[in-house]
């Protein structure tokens, strides 16, 4: 479905995305990870054919996107991070009007607008303005929008940003149920329980470049052990406890030592945690629980904020 | 859709729906702004203020009274001003405030597409204002012949589409809709009290005068008023149609250029 190799974008000096390999098959989830400014917004853009490559190879549905678009636009559905419906319109004529821009006769543009409603459970707010919405309804009617052509690739750009967890369920179910009807999914997410949910497959990026890339599963095991275990020391006067402690326990795993407290990284998470009462350390709170793609991904992208 | 991109037709036809609704929802001030107004103007300054204004037509231009004179330069400046009105704001609201340009560019659409239907609908703005404006002057005895008023129409729209595309262009490549005032201030305003549309460009003195020829307005209002007064100058109105022509071709491309670029960045 999706083709890339060496793929590049540039903005004057600025270099977004700087060779990027990646292969999306037909009816997989593929998830785009990274912090803000790791090049995944530039990369959905040229594979949107919005954004002209500026360098490496891009095949789209086997197409090139710069001699193409039009027609690979006309298979694709996008839902952008930014809300892009039409505020005056009612609910209804927002999928009409999307869709009469795909060149869909007027009698199915309708039919498609009401199975769609139903589909993303917004057949009751038919006729109310979209700027009457709640959050969570104006992502799913983006959605809906989105699929109006029935489209065989569908890009989300952090499609559950700002919505609150029942909203984040609902659009996920919707989610899985389109992948399971066989549509490619490529979504690009800061959440790591969303990828883990959704993705088969993702990309962890980082400054332009892919820094991983596997299952969310595969991804945990070569970058993250089965457990961490996390420790809280209280403050000491001299200085920061944790990193005090760190030195006495270096050898019981990998550790990162955050401010609050320590984390170790190890297949036994128990193990770590009687080690460490063994050696007389007295933790105000622990806490073993399993790797998540977060551990991996703070890992590969650092913890420092990128703003 | 086996061509790579849609023909000028099907890429239009595909947003009338959506220019439709635009339509519905807007031409309630439409008809505030492009109707009524301008025959208050005609009322105010052709009528009344025109009372007081002596019909010489040796200094009118031919005009055998004042309002026949103010006329063709009012309907002129009003389709110049429509045009800047629906290119400004709706331009930067369809890239930055309800985004329709984003929403339209992820479906088979192109850029060229989506200026083409707004421009599109600019000169249905203009057409349709002007008509009312000349249709309603009609029986006042105002146009010579029956065909100047027609033939004048499609020049109204050219020098409509003239000034829409160029502003179209100017308005995509702006960050910020500060820069608008400008436009009306420095722009719009000089150009409505200095092309020629309340009083002969003469009056201003020979280097003025030769300013005001420059400006594109000039060339629109003095073609209108030679169709809608019949003292037409061939060669000097070929010569404004070509301006004007160019003006809008040109502009044209510098509209798809600026939302291309825009749209991209």
């Amino acid at each position: 479905m999706i083709s890339a190799r060496g793929l590049r974008k540039s903005f004057g000096e600025l270099e977004a995305v700087r060779g990027v390999d990646v292969e999306v098959r037909r009816g997989e989830a593929f998830g785009f990870l990274g912090p803000n400014g790791a090049g995944k917004s530039s990369t959905m853009r040229m594979i949107a054919t919005v954004s002209p490559v500026s360098g490496g190879e891009l095949r789209i549905l086997g197409m090139d996107p710069a001699t193409h678009g039009p027609v690979i636009r006309s298979r694709l559905g996008v839902c952008p991070q930014e809300d892009t419906l039409d505020n005056e319109l009612n609910v209804f004529d927002n999928l009409y009007v999307y869709g009469r821009y795909f060149g869909i006769d007027k009698a199915t543009v309708r039919e498609r607008a009401e199975e769609l409603l139903e589909f993303v459970q917004l057949v009751d707010k038919r006729h109310a303005r979209v700027e009457d919405l709640s959050g969570g309804m104006k992502r799913r009617l983006t959605i809906a929008r989105s699929l109006v052509n029935r489209p065989e690739l569908l890009l989300l750009d952090e499609p559950t940003t700002g919505l609150d967890p029942q909203a984040r369920h609902v659009l996920w179910d919707q989610l899985f149920r389109l992948k399971q009807a066989g549509v490619t999914l490529v979504i690009t997410t800061h959440y790591m329980d969303e990828a883990e949910q959704l993705c088969d497959r993702l990309v962890v990026m980082d400054k332009g470049v892919i820094a991983a890339e596997g299952s969310p599963r595969q991804l945990i095991e070569q970058h993250a052990t089965r457990e961490v275990a996390e420790l809280r020391f209280g403050i000491a006067d001299d200085g920061n406890v944790h990193e005090q402690v760190a030195g006495k326990i270096e050898d019981l795993g990998r550790l990162e030592v955050l401010p609050d407290r320590i984390l170790v990284y190890s297949p036994d998470g128990e193990e770590v945690i009687a080690k460490v009462h063994e050696r007389g350390l007295e933790p105000i709170a622990v806490l073993v629980r399993r790797s998540t793609l977060e551990d991996v991904f703070l890992k590969l992208t650092g913890r420092t904020l990128v703003d | 859709m086996t061509a790579t991109r849609l023909s000028v037709a099907e890429g239009a036809r595909r947003q009338l729906d959506y220019w439709w609704t635009v339509l519905k929802r807007t031409w309630r001030g439409g008809v505030i702004s492009s109707f009524v107004s301008p025959l208050f103007y005609v009322v105010g300054m052709g009528v009344l203020l025109g009372g007081f204004v002596p019909a010489d037509p040796s200094r009118l231009e031919g005009a055998t009274s004042y309002l026949t004179f103010v006329v063709p330069g009012l309907v002129a400046a009003h389709a110049m001003q429509i045009a800047v009105q629906e290119t400004t704001y709706p331009v930067m609201g369809g890239i930055k405030w309800h985004k329709s340009y984003h929403a339209q560019m992820a479906t088979p659409l192109a850029v060229r597409d989506i200026v083409n239907a707004h421009l599109g609908f600019v000169a249905f703005r203009v057409a349709s204002a002007c008509a009312v404006f000349l249709v309603v002057l009609a029986p006042f005895d105002v146009f010579a012949t029956w065909w100047g008023p027609v033939l004048a129409w499609f020049v109204l729209v050219l020098l409509g589409m003239a000034f829409a595309t160029v502003v179209f262009g100017t308005a995509a490549r702006m960050r910020s809709e500060e820069g608008f005032g400008l436009i009306f201030r420095l722009g719009v305003i000089p150009l409505t009290l200095f092309s020629g549309s309340f009083f002969p460009i003469d009056n201003l003195g020979p280097v003025l005068a030769w300013v005001a020829r420059l400006t594109p307005l000039w060339h629109g209002v003095d073609l209108t008023r030679m169709l809608c007064l019949d003292t037409v100058d061939w060669r000097l109105a070929a010569l404004h149609l070509a301006v004007l022509g160019a003006m809008a071709g040109l502009g044209w491309w510098w509209a798809i250029r600026g939302l291309e670029q825009r749209m991209r960045s």
